[in-house]
C-alpha cells in the first residue's frame, strides 16, 4: 500500500465528515455536533498530510511554529471576543483564510515560475477576500465608517480596476515574470477595499457571507494548483453553500445581491421627510413606573430585541423581566427579525445565552399576525426592522424589506437612547405614532428600571 | 482518468453537494453556518503546509510561513468561535 492511498483515503473520510457536518449545522438540534464532525474531518486531513510529508519535508520547525502561533491567535480571538463582536471576528478569520489562499498560490508561482488559470484565480479572489474582509471587520468594529463611502463613477472605477487585473493576468500567463504578478496581487488587494467601502454597516453580514464563499473558491483553486483533492472539496463546498447562503440572506431582507453591493443603502439620505417634521411635537416619552403599570395589566407582551440590546448586554435583564411578567400571568414572547442585530441569528444567540427558552423566540412570519392581539410590544434598541416606512413608502431605502408589524400592537414601548437613526439612516415614524411611548434610556438600565418599578407596584 | 478531469469531476460534484446540503437552513442558523463553513475553508492551512514543506528560497519560505499562520488562525479560530456560538443554542428548561 503506498503512502498516497492512505492519505487519499483520509481525505475522502474528511470530505464525508465535512458534508455531514454542514448538513447537521443547518438544523438547530444537531448544529453543535455538526461543527465537531467537521472539526474531526479537518483533523484527519491534517494528520494525513503530515503522514504524506513524512520524510521529505523542509522548514519543519518553521511550520510547527507557524501552526502554534496561528492556533493561539485563533483560539484566543475566538474565546475572548464579546458575543456582540462575533460577526467581525468571523470576518477576520475569513479574511486571513483568503490571504492564506492567495499566498499559497504566490509561493507556488515563486517556486515554479509557471502560471495557470487556477493560480491567477486564487491570487485574485484570495486577495479580494482578504482586504474586503478587513474592511468589513473595520466597519463593524467602528474603525472604518459604517456609512457607505461613495464617490462619482464608483462602479466604473472598480470595473476598470478589475479589467486591468484581468489584463495583467493574461500578460502574466504569457511572460510569467514577478513584476506583473506583484501588480496583480496589489491590484486585487485594492479591489477588495474598493468593493466593500461603498456598502453600509447593516449589509456587512451579507458581504461577509459573500467573501466567505469567495475564500472557499480561492481555496478550491489552490487545490487545483497543488493537486490536492481535500482542498478542492473543502473549498468548493464552502464556495457553493456560501453562495446559496448569501442569496438566502438577501431574500430575508427582500433585496437582491446587486442591490446590496451597488445601492449604498445607509448613505446620507437627501430625499424623504426630515426627522424634524416627523418627530416634532409628536414623540411621547414615558417613565419606568408608567410602563411597568402597562406591562402588569397586559395579557400578552411581545419583546422585540435589536442591536441596542446586544450593545448594552441587556439579555440577562430581559430574561429576569420575562420571568417577572410570567409570574404575574402575562404571556411573553420574543419577535426575532431575520436581520436584527449585526448578523442573522445574532439575537437568538444572545437570548439563548441568557437561558431564554428556544420556543419563545418566534420568527417574523409566525409572530407578525399576532401583533394585533398584543397589548404591549417592547422594542429594545431596534430601529429599521420595525420602521413602517418599509411598507408605506416605495421610495425609501428600506422599501419592501419585511418588517415586524409592532405598530399594530395596542401600545408600543420603544427603549432607545435617542431618536438617532439606525443603519439605514432614515427617521422612523413609529417613534411619533399615537400608540408609541418612548423610554429614552440605555437598554440594560431601562430593563432594570422596569424590573424595579414592577416589583414596587 | 486524466488527473485534471478527475479533479474537475470532484469540483463539479462538490458544487451540487454544497448547494443541496444547506438548502433547508433556518435563518436562526445563518450565522453559525457561515462561521462553520468559514472554518472548513481553513483547510487552506493544508496548502500552506504543503508549499512551505517544499519552499527553498527566502521569499517563498517567508510567504509560506505567513500562509501557515493565516491558515491556522482561520481553521482554529473558525471552529472555536462556531462552537462558542452553538453552545448557546442548547435547549433549556
Amino acid at each position: 500500500m503506498n503512502m498516497h492511498f492512505l492519505s487519499d483515503l483520509s481525505y475522502l473520510i474528511a470530505a464525508i465528515l465535512f458534508i455531514f457536518g454542514m448538513k447537521r449545522l443547518s438544523s438547530p438540534a444537531g448544529a453543535r455536533s455538526g461543527n465537531l464532525l467537521a472539526m474531526f474531518g479537518m483533523f484527519m486531513a491534517f494528520a494525513a498530510t503530515l503522514w504524506l510529508l513524512h520524510g521529505h519535508i523542509l522548514n519543519v520547525g518553521l511550520m510547527v511554529t507557524g501552526i502554534i502561533i496561528g492556533s493561539a491567535i485563533g483560539a484566543i480571538g475566538a474565546w475572548t471576543v464579546a458575543m456582540t463582536a462575533i460577526p467581525q471576528m468571523v470576518a477576520l478569520f475569513n479574511g486571513v483564510g483568503g490571504g492564506a489562499a492567495a499566498l499559497v498560490a504566490t509561493v507556488e508561482f515563486l517556486q515554479h515560475g509557471s502560471i495557470g488559470l487556477p493560480m491567477l484565480f486564487a491570487t485574485l479572489i484570495g486577495s479580494v477576500s482578504f482586504t474586503g474582509s478587513l474592511v468589513a471587520f473595520g466597519k463593524l468594529q467602528g474603525v472604518v465608517t459604517e456609512r457607505p463611502v461613495t464617490y462619482p463613477f464608483q462602479s466604473v472605477v472598480n470595473l476598470i480596476l478589475l479589467s486591468a487585473i484581468v489584463l495583467m493576468g493574461v500578460y502574466l500567463s504569457i511572460t510569467a515574470t514577478p513584476l506583473p504578478f506583484i501588480l496583480l496581487f496589489g491590484g486585487s488587494l485594492i479591489l477588495g477595499v474598493l468593493m466593500v467601502l461603498p456598502i453600509g454597516g447593516a449589509d456587512m453580514p451579507v458581504v461577509i457571507s459573500f467573501l466567505n464563499a469567495f475564500t472557499g473558491l480561492a481555496v478550491a483553486a489552490d487545490g487545483f494548483v497543488i493537486s490536492n483533492d481535500a482542498m478542492i472539496i473543502g473549498g468548493t463546498l464552502v464556495g457553493s453553500s456560501g453562495t446559496l447562503l448569501t442569496l438566502l440572506m438577501c431574500r430575508a431582507m427582500n433585496r437582491s445581491l446587486a442591490n446590496v453591493f451597488f445601492s449604498s443603502v445607509g448613505a446620507a439620505v437627501t430625499e424623504g421627510p426630515s426627522a424634524d417634521s416627523i418627530y416634532a411635537g409628536k414623540v411621547k416619552s414615558a417613565t419606568a413606573d408608567e410602563i411597568a403599570m402597562l406591562l402588569s395589566n397586559a395579557r400578552r407582551v411581545v419583546i422585540v430585541p435589536g442591536y441596542g440590546m446586544a450593545v448594552s448586554q441587556a439579555q440577562h435583564a430581559v430574561d429576569d423581566l420575562m420571568n417577572l411578567l410570567e409570574e404575574r400571568g402575562v404571556e411573553v414572547e420574543f419577535a426575532i427579525h431575520p436581520v436584527a442585530g449585526r448578523m442573522p441569528g445574532h439575537m437568538n444567540v444572545l437570548l439563548a445565552e441568557a437561558d431564554i427558552p428556544y420556543d419563545k423566540l418566534k420568527e417574523m412570519d409566525e409572530i407578525n399576525p399576532t401583533f394585533e392581539q398584543t397589548d404591549v410590544a417592547v422594542v429594545i434598541g431596534a430601529n429599521d426592522v420595525v420602521n413602517p416606512v418599509a411598507r408605506t413608502d416605495p421610495k425609501s431605502p428600506i422599501a419592501g424589506m419585511p418588517i415586524l408589524d409592532v405598530d399594530k400592537a395596542k401600545t408600543v414601548v420603544v427603549i432607545k437612547r435617542s431618536l438617532s437613526p439606525g443603519f439605514a439612516g432614515i427617521p422612523n415614524p413609529l417613534f411619533a405614532a399615537d400608540n408609541t411611548l418612548m423610554f429614552f434610556h440605555d437598554g440594560k438600565k431601562a430593563i432594570l428600571d422596569l424590573i424595579g418599578a414592577l416589583k414596587s407596584l | 482518468m486524466d488527473p485534471l478531469i478527475n479533479s474537475l469531476t470532484i469540483f463539479a460534484l462538490a458544487i451540487f453537494v454544497g448547494f443541496e446540503v444547506i438548502s433547508k437552513v433556518p435563518p436562526v442558523l445563518h450565522t453559525p453556518l457561515m462561521s462553520g463553513t468559514n472554518a472548513i475553508h481553513g483547510i487552506v492551512l493544508l496548502g500552506g503546509m504543503l508549499v512551505l514543506a517544499s519552499a527553498e528560497d527566502l521569499p517563498a519560505i517567508v510567504l509560506g510561513f505567513v500562509a501557515v499562520v493565516f491558515g491556522a488562525i482561520n481553521v482554529v479560530g473558525g471552529f472555536a468561535v462556531t462552537d462558542r456560538m452553538l453552545r448557546m443554542f442548547r435547549r433549556k428548561r
